[in-house]
């Protein structure tokens, strides 16, 4: 058994290198019936994904550069944005450590409770996010039964998004742990290098590109996380992240606020899926 | 899977902190939050679980999400399996566009997603959402754009999980088929789907967990509506019990948690079928 759930978007999560265009032999021509479906899922994409997404652009620049600007450096809208950078940003490298060292015990140790463990990583996936919220403040909130209060507090924020994003990591990386040759390592080890320089010179290169990648998706979750923030912030401005803040601005029908904010948070999950892509490409060339 | 020869380079001393981290690390963050909201509803005792659950606000909470998690399956299945087989075997202009697309869908907030499709379908002031108004069809605050919202965010699921099988397996014997006569619907059927057939099964079950759990982009676009609660589904129910203090939001959670674990051993169960 591998990885239990994919990330989201973990589009190359394997080691095989992947091909990046396929030879021309192997793909056919769009003939009538493929055409067809071609154009049906094209409107389909344009009416649910593009002309949506068009729109909060559209919607964010209407009022001209200055106005997209001036929604954007608002105090509620600059502090969220901040604390959402900051946030991400923060649990991004300790997944990128923590997700490692998972995939690292679960790949190369072996110990009752391992299949139970694999299961457990997978729940933030799976876990409805107002849930997620709701069991992290029973823990960890004003009735903690271990006298842990994070309500109201930009830990509790950070910790949530902690849990949310636990598996990206750890799903990326564990493939490619499973698929590497340990042959290099032995030799590593069995010329006195010790466990650590072994790790750091032989293991960590090979999978840089996963945990790049598992990192890249664990910071889109968290720059766009909304449920389980919601009741762990408790309502106040210091933990509104940026996506409450445009919630907020829908509720109170300032529709171009909510767009320039919405429009930064769209940006994010582009460079995103643009480092990705280019993760994916650069490790497919070097094979 | 596990190798050994290399373990036992690594000295046990290290080897067992190692695990001791990595497990005490998901059972601060996973494990014991999920053991404590357990514990607060059996503590509250059966009774209680079952008035929370079979109010007839919940019930009703239930089969707003049934509904929309079938259409939006069956939505993203239908579509999922159209775009695979597009990506995996056709050549055509636009072709990474369209794969770009497919992924942005998921990474970006769902409260993003919510507010895209009120400007664009929203009854008052959206793109295509004022004329359907004024010609007596409602998107946003009803349950079309529930569903909407739900294919949206689950969208790439079917389509990631089916694309490498179909890649893997190549067209040699599908090219025989097409040459030996057989028409567009028997190659579908008798090579495309078994072939598939493991991989649509787990991008379907990614697809239910979560299109049941959707909160951010539901919440969106149902407005809130209050009262006979018509457009709440579970998780918005849970929402709402929380924030008015109202009792029942722990045992609506464990039931969506139930479910979760189960999507993902039943999910566990299909991978090493889909490998052998």
């Amino acid at each position: 058994m591998t990885a239990v759930l994919d990330a989201p978007g973990a589009v190359s999560s394997d080691a095989a290198p992947r091909r990046v265009s396929r030879p021309t032999d192997t793909t056919l021509r769009l003939g009538a019936g493929s055409g067809l479906s071609l154009g049906i899922t094209v409107s389909w994409l344009s009416v649910l994904v593009l002309i949506p997404l068009a729109a909060v652009v559209a919607k964010s620049t209407a009022g001209g550069w200055t106005g997209f600007w001036h929604a954007v450096t608002t105090p509620g809208a600059w502090q969220s944005l901040r604390l959402t950078l900051i946030c991400s940003l923060g649990v991004s490298a300790i997944n990128a450590v923590m997700g490692t060292l998972i995939a690292w015990v679960l790949v190369r140790d072996s110990f009752p409770g391992r299949r139970l463990l694999e299961i457990i990583i997978d729940i933030p996936f799976a876990l409805p996010t107002i849930v997620a919220g709701l069991v992290l403040l029973i823990l960890y909130g004003p009735t903690s039964p271990v006298g842990i209060n994070l309500l109201q507090t930009e830990r509790g924020v950070f910790f949530a998004l902690l849990f949310v994003t636990l598996p990206f990591v750890v799903r990326t990386v564990q493939p490619v742990l499973i698929n590497m040759d340990t042959e290099a390592e032995e030799a590593a080890a069995s010329l006195g290098a010790s466990p650590l320089t072994t790790f750091r010179r032989i293991v960590l290169p090979v999978l840089l590109p996963a945990i790049v990648s598992g990192t890249a998706l664990a910071f889109a979750r968290a720059m766009g996380e909304y449920g389980s923030m919601l009741l762990i912030s408790g309502g106040i401005n210091r933990t509104r992240v940026s996506s409450m803040y445009v919630y907020q601005q829908i509720e109170n029908f300032d529709y171009a606020g909510a767009a320039a904010v919405a429009t930064v948070l769209l940006l994010v999950s582009l460079v995103v899926l643009v480092t990705l892509d280019v993760v994916q490409r650069w490790t497919a060339r070097r094979g | 899977m596990a190798s050994p020869a290399v373990a036992s380079k690594v000295s046990h001393r290290s080897r067992y902190s190692l695990r001791a981290i990595a497990i005490g690390y998901v059972s601060v963050v996973v494990l014991l939050p999920l053991i404590v909201i357990s514990w607060r509803v059996i503590e509250q005792g059966g009774a209680k679980f079952w008035d929370a659950i079979s109010s007839g606000q919940a019930q009703q909470a239930f089969k707003l999400t049934a509904i929309i998690t079938v259409a939006a399956v069956v939505i993203n299945t239908v579509f999922g399996v159209a775009v695979a087989v597009l990506l995996a075997r056709y050549r055509f202009p636009g072709k990474r566009m369209l794969s770009a697309l497919i992924d942005l869908s998921i990474s970006v907030s769902p409260i993003v997603v919510g507010l895209a499709l009120v400007l664009v379908y929203g009854p008052y002031n959206g793109w295509f959402g004022k004329p359907l108004h004024n010609s007596g069809f409602d998107v946003i605050y009803a349950v079309p754009g529930m569903i909407l919202a739900t294919a949206f965010v689950s969208l790439p699921l079917v389509v990631r999980e089916v694309v490498p099988v179909l890649e893997d397996e190549g067209i040699e014997q599908e090219q025989a088929a097409r040459v030996l006569g057989a028409s567009a619907v028997q190659r579908f059927r008798r090579i495309t789907l078994p072939t598939i057939k493991w991989a649509l099964a787990y991008g379907v079950v990614l697809t239910i967990a979560r299109s049941i759990g959707e909160f951010g982009a539901v919440k969106v676009v149902s407005g809130n509506i209050s009262g006979a609660g018509q457009t709440q589904t579970a998780t918005l129910l849970v929402d709402e019990r929380v924030e008015q203090l109202e009792p029942g939001a722990y045992q609506v959670s464990l039931v969506l948690i139930a479910i979760a674990v189960i999507a993902i051993v039943v999910v566990s169960l299909i991978r090493p079928e889909e490998s052998s």
